[in-house]
């Protein structure tokens, strides 16, 4: 292979979100600032016996509104709608011109790539469960498979069952912007979207691409999705207050709270936006990934493999612990990932741990899973441009063993120059990202 | 009407256990057949790399885990219905299911740890917990291509200096009702032949009907040239050049027919690995067998590769290994490696007459041949397409 320069600066210049809060990048950060929270009663399944009840929905949101051919994205399932939405939004932003077939931006579509960390679609729901209930032989009770089989073939459409595939938001982003350059699309579960961007840098870095659009979109709010979250415990029960159920690094957390959307952001190198005379919202510096490699079911005790993508992303930001002004953290309110996310951060930012605010702002978008680093990457590029950091909300009974320096339920003015944000998925994927005020 | 292909790839019998460390074998309730096929085909690249990781055996390790990467193409796993069926079983009201009684009673049934079963991920977690890889990790989930951009992006990180040393593929078991009656209602899946299962799959060939899925794991061991220089240990091939692109297409089941997505990827592997079409002396083509797809993909090569593409030899793999889906590049890069270390190009199976139109040179009879370079290609319904140059290895690196 060619050995390429990393010297390449990457900036963002663009960002777009659909998520629980809102369809636009603006009014969600407000949003999270006054410490608003989308969650409330699941009501895409009636979800009414499930020992979660809630969730953070996307609300009243159209795809169509955002596309010139919302004909080609109409199979599109929840994750690949919103990716529509926050990428077209991402693309205006960046002026990459997404309205003609013959766009007149400068970007050479064989040199915009697309990275994603996206999550598969629902099942359809109502065939699926159908064929089971219809192909299960109470008398035998076995499944008779060829009677499932005539079910399913003569229910289940051809489409709906395609966009189940992860790599479909991708395809509908493609289809929407032309873009024909490098193209991946990644699922490492609550890491995917941070994972996205961080590979997405190194793309441009190595000289394969001039912009990409990063991001991550995902929905698991669907019944096999809560299933599974409510069976490992995860989900937080509080039924009867949606809106104080999340409540990460409090002695009362018990779990995350699932949401929904997506969010993407525009990556360009330096030379590409400067040509093109684009504004700089933050420049990208640093990107770490690693694996735990210790249980799938549980984090390493020590942090071992959070530590070590922290450490990797600051000396690929060539900074010290000591440079980072805030950091986004993954701050699910799972009894295990806020105590684990501590030691981490201390093993990292040692003296200064206590001194370097954090935050999590879970608390008011929900649990994007394979959206949510890339969600969360914008809110951290929003607190260096308004030198604010956003509120953790719910933090009324501090856990003691955690002691680091949360911005409790009020954002906090102060100069924020660099920011981390940090994203671990189940299974022990661990990835970080570094943004700083972009300077010349 | 049910399943209208009744033919699938599936693997010879292997038992898990015998893979796993012993203070591993308990996990092996967590593994999904794609996580299984996955752990298996990691041990048997790894030992014949000569590494030595803490699963192969842990009191010789000879690599540093923390400069150790996994980079694994991965399906949309698909839940186990047997699994589901005892809780669908207790959720029907009437002959219907019942959501509400899903929710009280079904979910109950549903053994706790079941989403990590399904997560694509997992194939790395597992074999990177047997294996103590502690490095960048990654799950690349672009259905057919992902092994190739898997592989790809496992190379770029040895290369820009993040790991020395990558586990790089991809697994997929698509022997499982669902993802199969999804090939069926796509159309993607043969409905004929499914009386001579051996010839079904007829890449390229005038008489192609469709795909015949299957399921497989493919992974290979890349590691940086002075690392295993220095160790002396035999060098398969060079991973040369990687190229990826996008199809766009409305119908996006399908490639688009002039292959632009593909042409891209190939041109771009190429400029990667600084070579000229008339280098390339073997081509596997991703080729699944469905008509309008391999033509688009021979378009697309033609497109890239120009006069060459009449002479340069292609050999498809699927007519034999069936579509693995997210495995699928791995084998492919497998293949062409061997067929560069034996200088040996196997003749193509089931095809006997090209598809009209199609340009390609399709291997008629066993050639023995020196490959020096080598392309793999593949695309996906969705549009990722993925080109990997593999060059064999002369003891000289290219710059």
């Amino acid at each position: 292979m060619i050995e390429k320069g990393t010297t390449e600066r990457v900036v963002i210049t663009g960002m777009g979100i659909v998520c629980p809060l809102g369809h636009d990048v603006e009014t969600v950060w407000q949003a999270i600032l006054a410490g608003k929270s989308g969650m409330a009663k699941t009501t895409i399944f009636d979800a009414s016996t499930f020992p979660s009840t809630f969730g953070a929905e996307v609300k009243d949101y159209d795809p169509a509104n955002y596309t010139r051919n919302p004909d080609i994205h109409r199979h599109g399932n929840r994750g690949s709608g919103f990716a529509v939405g926050a990428a077209a939004q991402a693309c205006k932003q960046a002026g990459i011109d997404i309205e003609t077939n013959e766009p007149s931006d400068g970007i050479d579509r064989s040199r915009l790539g697309i990275y994603l960390g996206a999550g598969e679609g629902s099942v359809d729901n109502d065939v699926f469960f159908a064929a089971l209930a219809e192909g299960w032989d109470s008398d035998k009770k076995e499944m008779d498979w060829s009677k499932w089989a005539e079910v399913a073939f003569g229910r289940m459409d051809p489409m709906r069952e395609l966009e189940q595939e992860p790599n479909m938001p991708a395809a509908h982003i493609s289809m929407l912007t032309g873009a024909r350059g490098p193209t991946r699309s990644c699922l490492t579960a609550c890491a995917a979207s941070t994972q996205a961007v961080g590979e997405a840098m190194m793309m441009i870095r190595r000289g394969d691409a001039d912009v990409v659009i990063a991001g991550g979109a995902h929905s698991m709010i669907h019944p096999l999705g809560v299933t599974g979250f409510n069976r490992l415990t995860a989900l937080s029960t509080r039924n009867d207050s949606p809106q104080t159920a999340s409540r990460p690094f409090t002695i009362s957390r018990d779990g995350f709270v699932l949401g929904e959307g997506a969010a993407m952001l525009i990556l360009e190198s330096l030379t590409s936006a400067k040509k093109r005379g684009v504004q700089i919202l933050a420049e990208v510096v640093g990107y770490g990934s690693s694996s735990d490699a210790f249980r799938v079911t549980d984090m390493h005790e020590e942090g071992r493999g959070p530590i070590q993508a922290m450490t990797w992303a600051l000396s690929d930001a060539g900074i010290s612990y000591k440079d980072v002004g805030y950091i986004s953290t993954h701050g699910t309110g799972t009894t295990e990932n806020d105590s684990i996310e501590t030691k981490a951060s201390k093993g990292v930012f040692k003296e200064e741990a206590k001194n370097t605010p954090v935050s999590s702002v879970k608390i008011m978008l929900g649990h994007l899973i394979g959206a949510a680093g890339a969600a969360e990457l914008i809110t951290c590029v929003l607190a260096i441009r308004d030198n604010t950091a956003p509120p953790t909300m719910n933090l009324n009974d501090p856990d003691p063993a955690l002691d680091l320096d949360y911005v409790a339920n009020e954002p906090r003015k102060m100069q924020i120059d660099v920011a981390m944000n940090e994203s671990f998925g189940f299974g022990g994927q661990n990835n970080v990202v570094i943004i700083k005020r972009y300077q010349e | 009407m049910g399943f209208s292909c009744k033919l699938a790839g599936e693997v010879p019998d292997y038992k898990i256990q015998s893979y796993l460390p012993k203070s591993y074998r308990k996990a092996a309730k967590l593994m999904s057949r794609d996580i299984e096929l996955a752990v298996v085909a990691s041990d048997e690249a790894l030992k014949s790399s000569g590494l030595v990781t803490k699963g192969i055996d842990p009191d010789n390790i000879n690599v540093d885990p923390s400069r150790v990467g996994i980079n694994f193409g991965a399906g949309r796993i698909s839940c186990d219905l047997v699994e589901l069926s005892p809780a669908v079983a207790v959720s029907i009201t009437d002959g219907r299911f019942d959501i509400k009684k899903w929710g009280k009673e079904g979910l109950e049934q549903v053994t706790p740890l079941w989403l990590l079963k399904y997560l694509p991920n997992m194939l790395a977690c597992h074999v990177g917990i047997i294996h103590d890889i502690e490095g960048p990790s990654n799950s690349i989930t672009c259905a057919e291509a992902s092994a190739h951009l898997a592989i790809g992006e496992a190379a770029q990180i040895i290369s820009r200096g993040d790991s020395d040393v990558a586990l790089a593929g991809g697994a997929e078991a698509k022997v499982n009702p669902i993802v199969m009656i999804r090939q069926c209602l796509l159309r993607r899946a043969t409905s004929e032949n499914n009386d001579e299962p051996a010839s079904a799959c007829r890449p390229f060939g005038a008489d192609a009907k469709g795909s015949v899925f299957g399921e497989g794991a493919g992974v290979v061991v890349l590691e940086s040239l002075e690392r295993a220089q220095g160790r002396g240990v035999k060098i398969y091939a060079e991973v040369a050049g990687v190229g990826s692109s996008n199809g766009i297409n409305p119908a996006y089941e399908h490639l688009e027919p002039d292959g632009k997505g593909i042409q891209i990827a190939v041109e771009k592997a190429l400029e990667d690995a600084q070579i000229q079409p008339d280098d390339l002396d073997l081509i596997v083509p991703h080729g699944t067998g469905i008509a309008a797809d391999d033509m688009a993909e021979a378009r697309g090569l033609e497109a890239a590769l120009g006069e060459a593409v009449k002479k340069i030899a292609v050999w498809p793999t699927k007519s034999m290994l069936s579509n693995t889906g997210a495995a699928s590049g791995a084998l492919d890069v497998i293949a062409a490696v061997r067929a560069m270390a034996e200088g040996k190009i196997p003749a193509a199976k089931n095809c006997d007459r090209k598809a009209d139109g199609c340009n390609l040179n399709i291997v008629k009879q066993t050639q023995k041949t020196d490959i020096r370079y080598a392309l793999c290609c593949s695309y996906t319904y969705g549009g990722q397409t993925a080109a990997v140059v593999l060059k064999s290895f002369d003891g000289e690196a290219t710059d």
